[in-house]
């Protein structure tokens, strides 16, 4: 017979009350691990998609400038040196040491040709890696094979072409193999051709005018894929498309500060649920305590027993919480994503933390109440016997 | 020296107006082995005497001296474990935890000692087995019967060996025939040393001590000597006979 022994003895005869104590403490751990692990579930979600699919960083020839200035103004620059990339150059981003994490390669050959009496941009591009740099592309028809063309939506209407019609691009006869679904972007206007077709149409054979990459950054810093990618290609300038990261995460974070405020205030409530029926259990138990002290039992020993009991209700609440709080969000994430592949594991240090958040938190909402129960006077709880 | 000392104790509630003096200054002494009772009527101070003797209530003057200690000069947490060291409380509703059974409800004083669990219960078990109810260890007190809850409280307030058992009322709530056999109790564990304060309205039950301390209006009116207390070689031990030349000599 311990001190503990007394306090589970206690915990078993009043079943109803310690289970509303649970219950209080299992609420608000269910929702923060439901909240946390959602947010979580979200950002790695975004951060697939967004690593996944579509092109975040950006490999542009280097150019020098000259900054021109008269009397102290600056009036701009000149760019006086273009450097040019060849394509056999971006071999050397497989031989970075984040290799794995990059998805695709997309070089691309930009330049202008003539179309009847107007002037179009011609982009050369590797479709076989266009549906991941460019996943909103909808096409009407095919892609194009080597001697075809897949045009703008805006290009379409302007140059009057449809699908199966032939565009002679410097006496190459192209066809028009189908036409992009307006996509409210630059690409609405060019007409987009096979990377070695439109190098051989502009003159740039083995040469292009720039590349994209989607890297799959979730376990490496993006700027670190660009410092990699830098060493090996020294003449280009690359550069991560942040905007649209930074824009998203800024989002998720937006989101993850309401998740833990909402959190926050969950819990809160949950200690106060502790903290007003652990008062109400000690003045039931008043001449239990009285007794206690009468027999010789210290200040501590009274405290002890009731933070016992609050410790053990609480670190049950931080075990079933921290699995009916995965079940909550495998229940809700439908609602917020349509991706099937999103993956709900055990995670260690969120399962430890919320058992430890609930534990701190049972104890500090039954400080005050313990306290209580050290403090009774044992003449004034004997007399309440 | 007597064992204990009680010298001019008062007690004071409330304040202002409405303050009222419970204990207006008591002053007696019990030697060790004694067994004493207190009778009074309802509000006489009795209750409140008992209290402060159980180091639970802080006279407003006076001092309590047990074994030369100056129980009321001591901090709250060293009285706490001068009840534990020289203390046993019987009280008139048994007050036996419900939840704990017969064996864990003895063994409760011992829950913050520090021993080992066997030497525990072998303590519990023969306090038991003193008061008659080896066989009723595992019951719940809400079943067994009121002079069986007794029992228990007396193996309770018995197990840690305490010098002195304060009882209130000890007879209360219990029939003649179990009355009589919690008195049979408690004379056997006088007669093995322990100094009994007993505060009872019952006159048969107040014979059995060897004083009788009549409280009335906050003060002692009237002492008694029933019995004479012998000493014995290996300790102080209480003989049960009746010396009526003693109570004359009172008289």
């Amino acid at each position: 017979m311990r001190l503990f022994d007394i306090s589970l003895a206690n915990l078993k005869r009043r079943k109803a009350k310690a289970s509303f104590i649970l219950i209080g403490l299992l609420v608000g751990v269910t929702a923060v691990v439901a909240f946390m692990s959602l947010v979580d579930t979200l950002t790695r979600d975004i951060n697939h998609k967004l690593e996944k699919y579509g092109a975040n960083i950006m490999i542009l020839p280097k150019t020098e400038n000259l900054s021109l200035t008269y009397g102290g103004m600056a009036v701009g620059g000149i760019s006086f040196e273009m450097r040019e990339i060849l394509q056999e150059d971006l071999e050397g981003i497989k031989g970075i040491e984040n290799a794995a994490s990059v998805a695709a390669v997309g070089p691309m050959v930009l330049g202008s040709i003539k179309a009847g009496d107007r002037s179009v941009l011609l982009a050369g591009v590797d479709f076989q890696v266009a549906h991941i740099l460019r996943p909103w592309w909808k096409i009407k028809g095919q892609p194009p094979g080597e001697a075809g063309i897949l045009l703008g939506a805006e290009a379409s209407r302007i140059l009057g072409l449809g699908q199966d019609d032939a565009l002679e691009v410097n006496g190459r006869n192209l066809v028009v193999s189908g036409v992009l679904e307006p996509t409210g972007s630059q690409d609405d206007q060019i007409i987009f051709a096979p990377l070695k077709t439109a190098q051989q149409v502009l003159g740039k054979e083995g040469r292009i005018s720039m590349a994209e990459v989607a890297a799959l950054c979730a376990a490496c810093p993006i700027d670190e894929m660009v410092a990699q990618i830098s060493g090996v290609l020294p003449d280009a300038k690359v550069m991560a498309i942040r905007q649209v990261v930074k824009g998203r995460m800024e989002t998720l974070g937006h989101f993850n500060k309401f998740a833990y405020g909402l959190s926050l205030l969950v819990m809160l409530v949950g200690g106060l649920v502790v903290l007003v029926t652990m008062m109400g259990s000690v003045r039931e138990r008043t001449s239990e305590f009285g007794i206690f002290m009468a027999i010789g039992f210290r200040r501590r020993h009274v405290m002890s027993m009731v933070l016992f009991e609050a410790a053990v209700i609480s670190a049950l609440a931080g075990v079933l919480g921290y699995f009916m709080g995965l079940g909550a969000t495998k229940l809700t994430i439908p609602f917020f994503t349509e991706s099937i592949d999103v993956g709900l594991a055990f995670d260690p240090v969120l399962a430890l933390g919320v058992f430890v958040a609930a534990v701190f938190l049972g104890l500090i909402s039954s400080a005050y109440p313990a306290v209580m129960a050290g403090n009774l006077d044992p003449n004034e709880a004997l007399r309440s016997l | 020296m007597s064992y204990i000392q009680v010298e001019n104790l008062m007690k004071e509630y409330g304040k202002g107006e409405a303050a009222f003096m419970a204990v207006r200054g008591m002053s007696f002494q019990i030697q060790q082995g004694e067994f004493v009772a207190i009778v009074g009527e309802s509000g006489s101070g009795k209750s409140t005497l008992l209290s402060m003797m159980g180091a639970l209530n802080t006279p407003t003057d006076g001092r309590y001296v047990v074994d030369d200690i100056d129980v009321y000069s001591l901090s709250l947490d060293k009285r706490a474990k001068f009840r534990m060291a020289f203390l046993g409380f019987i009280f008139q509703n048994f007050h036996l935890i419900p939840y704990l059974n017969v064996m864990e409800n003895v063994m409760l004083p011992l829950a913050i000692a520090k021993i080992k669990s066997q030497e525990k219960k072998d303590m519990a078990r023969e306090a038991l087995k003193h008061v008659g109810l080896s066989d009723k260890e595992k019951r719940l007190p809400s079943e067994i019967s009121g002079g069986e809850q007794e029992r228990v409280a007396i193996a309770r307030a018995v197990v840690n060996s305490p010098t002195i058992l304060l009882a209130d009322e000890p007879t209360g709530n219990l029939d003649t025939r179990t009355s009589r056999e919690i008195m049979d109790l408690f004379n056997k564990l006088n007669g093995e040393g322990i100094t009994i304060v007993m505060v009872t309205h019952n006159a048969v039950w107040s014979k059995e001590a060897h004083r009788i301390l009549c409280v009335s209006d906050g003060l002692i009116s009237e002492q008694e000597r029933l019995r004479k207390i012998v000493e014995y070689p290996f300790g102080l031990k209480a003989d049960t006979a009746e010396y009526p030349e003693n109570r004359a000599a009172v008289q």
